[in-house]
């Protein structure tokens, strides 16, 4: 028990001691390890991350899914909050009504209503010089504008004999069908044309599985209504995504074996240079056990080190690289930690055990005499 | 007496110098596969984002308002302007014709079919077009890439139609049924599923259409599908404002805006315009996407650096005894650091240059994995990745140099290190 105690306090003080002296070459071995692990690291914890950056970022493309109320009819307050309710806080979603009315030169131009602050979000991409803040204002398509009196003036538009009056507080420009429409508020809308929003778009955020199953939930709480995706902007995100991620995955996979390799050629120079100390400590009569034991202790405390040290600075890089990039940060995930140190401890541990074997067959006179 | 101790130190132990070439190749080809994807990736999503449909349109320059809701087309077909098909061969031919590409004409009419009122669109689907001596072909097949089609696409010179999905519901019909329009029974050969207003939309080839309207030779608008640049504020400012030089620069930088001003040349009385959801949006991302990229890059030429740094630094160390020797024989500091330093720069070109080859060989098979086309790793990269390996070879020695020729001979040579 006596000589079982002494013995372990006596391989803890070589590891303090190895630890200490060998400053040098302990300290390289160690920074290669971190660094291994620094570049793991931020690259598994940005994976997680970018791809829900990226996808926020894709939202700007606008609405990715469509309800729309069968034909010619439109929805009811009951079915718009059921939709909202559907959908809760899992995108951003925004009415449209729609109707043809005619100018005070008898020219038929498409009106639409829609809540500006909530298409404001929609749809980033429009070209607004103004928005429309109260009640009476229009936004009106650029090219609808050339058949209007100049900005600011007043302006009639008929439907069903019901006349509005209306003044454009600004021109939106996209370049596509909205350059043609007038866009007014939802309620000035109902109170001119008693007509109701027909369309709902929706931009929702998530994963090809969370948007099927918010379809599925949006069709269960409208069954009446046609909800479908725009594949336009749902199919070319998949396919930009999926790119991107192959991308990052194979530089992360890159990346790491250039870490790991890195790593055992250092430890392997690590224990090679020190043949001398390992076959004075077998001349004096320490067992194979015990060197193999004592080499694989330090590796395995600088393994453990380096991937503590590694996983901080990789947090702080990825976190670096997501507010660079995305202003936005990259949560850290404490979860890739133990991964990281078992990677670490492997890497290292198989690094030292490949020389030691190599070792093990020489004699030690051999080593001493420097052959 | 210096060059034959460099080559002398460089002959033996090759155990040690395989090893730091090695690493150093590691970094050097880590380095040039993750510059090339940088550089390349900006041009790979950009071709992938093609797949958000046009980023251009061109319309008449005198056109009435489009009145559409929905799929439903309600200008009629007598009203406004048009564009003359025969022309539309020039858009290959303006400066940027290589970066077009795809485009689709469009012709939309409203017709009768069956009880139903709804609107007929004429397009190319893959019409085989010359413009000079360059044969191309071009259509909505390439321009709108998410269409899904059930049954057999028509051919642009038959009578054969497209019908979407969800008028096809409401009419009862199938692939391979008859359908008449304007009088005439027209074959439908797929249903069409889009996602969008082509669902309730019946879509013809382009000369069906024409005949319909009783307007040969005439398209409403077309659809192009240009690769670019992301626009940046030169890219808005207007062409007429800018010094010759910089319209120059302006007109030869393949910005949204400068080809869309090149098309609405080409094109005689017609304005083409960017389809803003889908011009500023790509731009966004593919910036995005780039930056991340470049970040990426810069922090695995770091890692790839420092892990080389640490491989000559314990190469280095294990030469203490070597160091001891040479100081003993009377070397002086600067020249012993220099014999060394040598030898890093010299294996550090080796490495280097294989690990480029290395680097570019894994890049061409990565882009082919990933992007279906090769990512070109140009030669203008070799002097970059050989100036960053010599870089990182030489700093990653100097300090253990330093060290060992810092170090007594005396305690060297005793072999107390």
């Amino acid at each position: 028990m006596r000589s079982g105690g002494s013995r372990s306090a006596m391989f803890l003080r070589l590891l303090a001691r190895a630890a200490v002296w060998r400053k040098g070459q302990a300290l390289s071995a160690l920074l290669s390890v971190t660094v291994a692990a620094a570049a793991v690291s931020a690259m598994f914890d940005l994976m997680v991350d970018v791809e829900a950056k990226l996808r926020r970022e894709f939202r700007s493309y606008g609405a990715n899914i469509l309800v729309e109320a069968g034909s010619r009819k439109s929805f009811s307050p009951q079915e718009l909050a059921r939709i909202y309710s559907a959908l809760a806080d899992r995108g951003l979603a925004v009415p449209f009504a729609y109707t043809v009315a005619r100018t005070e030169k008898d020219q038929a131009v498409v009106v639409a209503a829609t809540d500006f602050a909530l298409v404001r979000k929609l749809n980033p991409w429009w070209a607004v010089s103004s928005w429309p803040e109260h009640s009476g204002q229009a936004l009106v398509g650029v090219r609808a504008a050339r058949l209007l009196p100049p900005s600011g003036s007043p302006f009639r538009l008929r439907f069903a004999q019901t006349d509005i009056s209306l003044r454009s507080a600004g021109t939106v420009q996209t370049g596509a069908g909205e350059d043609s429409r007038i866009y007014v508020s939802l309620d000035d809308f109902s109170s001119w044309t008693g007509l109701k929003p027909s369309v709902v778009e929706i931009a929702a955020y998530g994963a090809r599985g969370e948007i099927a199953s918010i379809l599925n939930d949006l069709g269960r709480a409208v069954p009446s209504a046609d909800v479908r995706p725009v594949r336009q902007v749902t199919e070319a995100e998949a396919g930009v995504l999926g790119k991107t991620r192959s991308t990052l995955l194979s530089s992360a996979a890159l990346i790491a074996a250039t870490a790991a390799l890195s790593v055992v050629a250092t430890l392997m120079g690590w224990v090679f240079d020190r043949r001398r100390d390992f076959a004075i400590m077998k001349a004096l009569g320490a067992s194979e056990r015990l060197i193999t034991l004592f080499v694989l202790g330090q590796a395995a405390l600088l393994g453990a080190a380096g991937a503590i040290g590694g996983f901080a600075i990789g947090v702080g890089i990825a976190a670096w690289i997501g507010r660079a990039n995305f202003h936005a940060p990259v949560v850290p995930r404490l979860t890739i930690l133990p991964a990281i140190v078992a990677g670490s401890l492997a890497v290292t541990l198989v690094s030292t055990l490949l020389p030691l074997r190599l070792l093990r067959r020489i004699q030690p006179a051999m080593i001493l005499r420097g052959e | 007496m210096f060059l034959r101790l460099v080559y002398e130190s460089l002959r033996r132990q090759t155990r040690r110098k395989l090893l730091v070439t090695g690493a150093v190749m590691l970094g050097a080809a880590v380095s040039t596969v993750m510059v090339g994807i940088a550089v390349g990736i900006g041009d790979k999503i950009s071709r992938e984002l093609r797949s958000y449909g046009a980023n251009l349109v061109i319309t008449p320059e005198e056109d009435s308002l489009d009145v559409e809701i929905g799929s439903v087309d309600l200008k009629p077909a007598t009203a406004g302007a048009y564009l003359e098909e025969s022309s539309l061969a020039k858009i290959k031919g303006i400066f940027w014709g290589n970066n077009i590409r795809a485009f689709a004409p469009e012709l939309p009419v409203t017709v009768l079919a069956g009880a139903q009122e709804t609107t007929l669109v004429g397009t190319y689907f893959q019409k085989p077009l010359k413009y000079g001596n360059r044969q191309f072909t071009t259509g909505a097949r390439a321009t709108f890439p998410w269409w899904r089609i059930s049954g057999a696409w028509p051919e642009d010179d038959s009578d054969n139609l497209l019908v979407g999905e969800k008028l096809a519901a409401r009419l009862g019909i199938a692939p391979g049924a008859s359908l008449k329009i304007a009088g005439k029974a027209y074959v439908v050969s797929g249903i069409i599923s889009s996602g969008g207003v082509e669902d309730g939309q019946i879509i013809a080839p382009l000369h069906v259409a024409q005949t319909i309207a009783g307007r040969t030779g005439a398209v409403r608008r077309v659809f192009v599908s240009a690769i670019t640049k992301p626009e940046d504020a030169f890219a808005r400012r207007n062409p007429d404002s800018l010094s010759p030089r910089d319209r120059d620069r302006w007109y030869c930088s393949p910005y949204p805006q400068s080809i869309a001003y090149q098309l609405a040349e080409a094109l005689p009385h017609s304005r083409a315009e960017q389809i803003r959801q889908v011009a500023a949006n790509e731009g966004k991302v593919l910036s995005r996407i780039k930056g991340l990229m470049l970040l990426i890059t810069l922090a695995a030429l770091i890692t790839s650096g420092l892990a080389v740094s640490a491989a000559m630094a314990t190469a280095m160390f294990e030469r203490r005894a070597e160091v001891g020797l040479m100081k003993a024989l009377g070397g002086g500091q600067f020249s012993l650091s220099m014999i060394f330093i040598t030898e890093s720069v010299l294996l550090a070109l080796i490495g280097g240059l294989a690990g480029f080859a290395c680097g570019a060989l894994l890049a061409r098979t990565l882009g082919r994995a990933i992007f279906g086309s090769t990512l070109a790793v140009g030669p203008v990269l070799l002097p970059l990745v050989l100036t960053i390996s010599i870089a990182v070879a030489v700093t990653g020695s100097a300090m253990a140099i330093r060290r060992a020729v810092k170090y007594d001979p005396v305690l060297a040579l005793r072999g107390e290190g």
